[in-house]
């Protein structure tokens, strides 16, 4: 603690608060020192990182608004909070783009230096939001946010551009002090980051914030979040990306395969990319493709000689990997493909979370050509489904799709950490043996359970043979244009994926056995899993079933779907699971759709439910 | 393959110590062969597979990579690994598997339509990486496996299937664009000059780093003729010239001997019969100098004769070097990766 706290200090379980600026205001840094000040406190907490395309859009343009919010918690969270109930906003543009999401009463600090006649023109407000009503009915504090981080940096001789850019750990300052959290990490991080004379003038800046709060009369109070009950165990925060990029080592790892990644930058999928570059004494190779055909194709050639490829990419890159996804699947190679996926169609919203590529992930290649698809639930869960990304591959011999979004890549959440020891080793179909001695080499010669092919690597003597796109004979792995042929190798490369449901999870929904069931998949699953939590605490009958298997579906899906009289799917999507599931198992599952570039509420989810309950139920 | 540390000089490959232990009919696949009879590709596999043979290379140590075309069915053909690819995607394979598989020998086959237009972007980052393998560039200039569409090697004017008028395309010379993205090696034969080509292709191998070779390759159903006016025995000493390493540029039938000289900044043809000029006054053929190579690229009939043979060569570190090395330095200063550190970072905290 920075000084002693001389006003009333309120407990509370849980707070949201959101940081909102210029593109250039470091709004995201802000955002991130106080998530990992906070998780270090032992709060669980959930973040959602919020940012233009543009790299530095026009100053104070409502384009060019940054945004974080986060919420902490002395409680199992799931989100990042509906409703903050503080704002932070650097200028007018921060303000109007984000006062919509504020909770009634909400408090905002805002800039007030920000608010001359040409900030107002930038943010196209005709008048002051501050006066003009717009901020009727919230707590608006005032702060001259940009003048007084110039008179704590003073003594520094920052120049005055340099002066104003200490701003964001003024505004740090602050909400540490109202959330009485501690300054050492940042403190550390700071003296890490920066070079003198700015380590000086933000250490000062951030102290100068605090000292302000501390003062100033408009803030009466402060408020502790205690640390949450957490499992026992050791924990760190980890954005979707990192947690994706450190399974996907860690599976590899355990299946003693070296990693080639081939990938081509795109949003949000390029920090895998930068993580996984770092870790090339994990056996780690990565390869920035000239594009993301070539970044798949790469990966292919990759597995082809024995390490396994993967390939990340979002929306728009996975349409372009298409054909090599086809590929992949005729020559039956183990692959990791990963679409961190965004607002589409086309360029769409490039830095924004959406779950509209689940048709292209199961269907979206040319002729019949299933893949396995997998999908993750939490930034922490990343993890887990980039290792099952690996096993899945391994096992069945072929290309595997991981479904992520945009809000799980760059959200975060405290990550309990496993214990490596008891990670299992993964298997691999790699042989050196001829699998029919004295006669022809069968490389397409199947695993009775698996139906995979043994995976034969170039340099081992006496198994040469040639793979390619064309249509394979069964075992011989010839070219083949027999008609009888082809369907036969079209229902074994369907049944080989099929296969795998008798090595995944049964589907198990959480809540009552009947009512209404709320089916979701990836990054929804916070929001609904909190959703379900309130109704059933209010006494109505509800469930909630979490897929992480999208293709093949759990095998007794079916049944579990059947168990509820009614069946409701929220998807930011037009309803693109709720209509496989109908297709597949001719159940009257209703999509709740909802396409904005931003998660659920928590409170639209409820309001679903009761809507189903009040009516039907 | 391990290579010699210096690249050979000209195309005389070195005298192998070991005798090649395989024969060309150890690298025929049993698979039928289902080209067109009469096609120019016949001569370049068996050309290809007598090489493999005489380099010695172990079937297992060689992978034939190719893309989509009449001349990408060719890893089928060969009795070693291969991979038939998908449309222009070759480059970006075997670079996959050479990253990762190093001391392989691979062959990458590819067209002028596979390389130049839907693969063109992956062709020219191969060559500006310098990924170590063989590229063999079929140019017939026309689309064969679609029954006769003009290609971005196809000359202005062609009338094709898809341009029943001419078509109005200029077209790509390879040896120029492989030479402005960077290629280290660039070679050109033809399927019909039989000796050339195996020399070719075996300085293509010894060669470390992207081994460029185009081969004029001809088309008997869909652009048969082609290169006759260049390649047919009656015509080719005086329309093609064989460059050496070392040696004068000289070509021409017997009786009507010519060279290639530089005067004023330019090549000219000189006549070596008149007595104005001897093979002294042409100029000899440097693998190694670029601005030669430049040249020597733009030598277009009717006023020169196309250079056949290695036009140049130089060295670069290969791409999957340096690839590879960063794992080993990575290694060497941060000690094999250890999953636990991993996975614990550099800020973690426990709940008790």
């Amino acid at each position: 603690m920075e000084g002693v706290s001389q006003k009333p200090v309120e407990q509370r379980t849980s707070v949201t608060i959101c940081f909102a600026g210029d593109s250039g205001d470091g709004m995201q840094v802000t955002g991130s020192q106080f998530t990992s000040t906070s998780a270090l406190a032992g709060n669980d907490l959930a973040t959602l990182p919020d940012f233009p395309a543009e790299i530095r859009a026009p100053a104070g343009t409502r384009a060019g608004v940054s945004g974080f919010q986060i919420q902490i918690s002395s409680e199992d969270i799931f989100t990042p909070g509906d409703a903050p109930e503080v704002l932070i906003a650097m200028n007018p543009a921060a303000l109007v783009t984000n006062l919509g999401r504020l909770r009634p009463a909400g408090t905002v600090i805002v800039n007030i230096d920000k608010f001359t006649q040409a900030d107002l023109d930038k943010a196209d407000l005709k008048s002051n939001p501050l006066e003009d009503g717009t901020v009727d009915g919230y707590l608006v504090i005032p702060v001259k946010l940009s003048t007084l981080t110039k008179d704590a940096v003073a003594p520094f001789g920052l120049g005055a551009k340099e002066s104003d850019r200490c701003k964001n750990f003024f505004a740090l300052g602050i909400a540490y002090w109202l959330y009485n959290r501690d300054f050492e990490y940042t403190r550390n991080y700071i003296r890490a980051k920066f070079k003198e004379p700015y380590l000086s003038a933000n250490l000062a800046a951030m102290q100068a914030g605090w000292n302000y709060a501390l003062t100033m009369e408009l803030l009466q109070r402060s408020f502790a979040v205690a640390p949450a009950k957490l499992t026992p165990g050791t924990y760190r925060n980890i954005t979707g990306n990192e947690a994706l990029a450190i399974g996907l080592v860690t599976g590899t790892q355990k299946a003693g395969l070296r990693l080639f990644f081939g990938s081509y930058p795109i949003t949000p999928a390029s920090d895998i990319l930068h993580s996984l570059s770092r870790y090339k004494n994990y056996n780690v190779t990565t390869f920035q493709a000239e594009d993301e055909i070539a970044a798949a194709c790469s990966a292919i050639g990759a597995s082809y000689g024995g390490a396994l490829g993967i390939t990340a990419t979002s929306g728009p890159g996975l349409a372009l990997k298409g054909e090599a996804l086809g590929l992949a699947v005729m020559t039956e190679l183990p692959l990791v493909v990963i679409d961190v996926q965004r607002g589409g169609p086309s360029t769409g919203l490039p830095t924004k979370t959406e779950q509209a590529d689940l048709n292209i992930a199961v269907f979206g290649r040319n002729g019949e050509c299933p893949m396995p698809v997998i999908a993750a639930s939490t930034p922490s869960d990343c993890f887990d489904i980039a290792f099952e990304a690996v096993r899945l591959a391994l096992r069945f011999m072929g290309p595997v799709m991981v479904l992520t979004d945009g809000y799980l890549a760059n959200g975060s959440e405290p990550w309990l950490l496993p214990d490596v020891d008891s990670i299992p080793s993964i298997p691999t179909r790699r042989t050196t043996e001829h699998n029919n001695p004295g006669g022809q080499l069968l490389p397409y010669k199947r695993d009775a359970e698996s139906l995979a092919r043994p995976w034969i690597l170039p340099g081992t003597p006496g198994l040469e043979h040639r793979i390619g796109g064309l249509e394979k004979a069964e075992n011989t792995g010839n070219v083949s244009y027999d008609p009888l042929n082809h369907e036969r190798m079209i229902h074994l490369r369907q049944q080989k994926v099929a296969a795998l449901a008798d090595v995944i999870p049964l589907a198990e929904a959480y809540g009552d056995d009947h009512g209404v069931l709320v089916v979701g998949w990836g990054s929804t699953f916070g929001s609904i899993r909190q959703a379900v939590l309130s109704a059933r605490a209010d006494g109505k009958a509800v469930a909630h079933l979490h897929l992480r298997h999208l293709n093949p579906f759990p095998k007794n899906l079916g049944e579990v779907l059947r168990r509820y009289e009614r069946v409701i799917v929220p998807e930011m999507n037009l309803g693109q699971l709720s209509r496989m599931l109908r297709a597949d198992f001719l159940v009257d599952a209703r999509p709740l759709t909802k396409v904005q570039g931003q998660p659920f509420k928590i409170s639209e989810i409820r309001a679903a439910i009761d809507d189903v309950v009040a009516k039907e139920g | 393959m391990s290579h010699p540390t210096e690249s050979p000089i000209g195309l005389e490959a070195p005298v192998t110590e070991d005798p090649p232990q395989l024969t060309k009919k150890d690298f025929m696949s049993d698979q039928t062969i289902r080209w067109c009879p009469g096609c120019g590709d016949y001569s370049i596999l068996s050309q290809t597979q007598t090489v493999l043979a005489e380099l010695g290379l172990p079937r297992e140590q060689v992978a034939i990579v190719s893309g989509i075309g009449c001349s990408s069915r060719f890893p089928y053909y060969m009795n070693t690994y291969g991979f038939h690819t998908i449309h222009g995607r070759a480059p970006a394979v075997a670079t996959g598997l050479k990253c990762v598989n190093p001391d392989l020998s691979v062959w990458m086959i590819t067209g002028d339509g596979d390389a130049l237009s839907i693969g063109g972007n992956h062709f020219i980052h191969l060559l500006r990486r310098n990924v170590d393998l063989q590229i063999l560039l079929f140019n017939n200039r026309i689309y064969g496996l679609t029954k006769g569409q003009y290609s971005p090697t196809s000359e202005v004017g062609k009338k094709t299937k898809s341009t029943p008028m001419g078509s109005v395309d200029h077209p790509f010379d390879p040896v120029q664009l492989a030479l402005g993205a960077g290629a280290t090696f660039i070679a050109r034969s033809a399927d019909v000059l039989v000796k050339e080509l195996r020399d070719v292709l075996k300085a293509a191998y010894h060669h470390k780093g992207s081994s460029f070779v185009e081969i004029y390759q001809n088309c008997n159903i869909f652009n048969d003729l082609a290169f006759e006016d260049l390649v047919a025995r009656k015509v080719r000493d005086d329309r093609l010239i064989f460059l050496e390493h070392g040696k004068p540029m000289t070509f021409g039938v017997k009786d009507a001997p010519k060279g290639i000289r530089l005067h004023n900044l330019r090549l000219e043809v000189i006549d070596l019969a008149s007595g104005e000029f001897s093979e002294a006054d042409c100029i000899v053929h440097d693998i190694h100098n670029p601005i030669l190579a430049g040249m020597l690229a733009r030598m277009q009939p009717p006023d020169f004769p196309v250079p056949m043979g290695v036009l140049y060569e130089t060295q670069r570190p290969c791409y999957e070097d340096g690839f590879n090395h960063q794992v080993t330095e990575a290694i060497e200063k941060q000690g094999p990766g250890d999953l636990k550190k991993l996975i614990h970072g550099s800020q973690s905290w426990t709940v008790k």
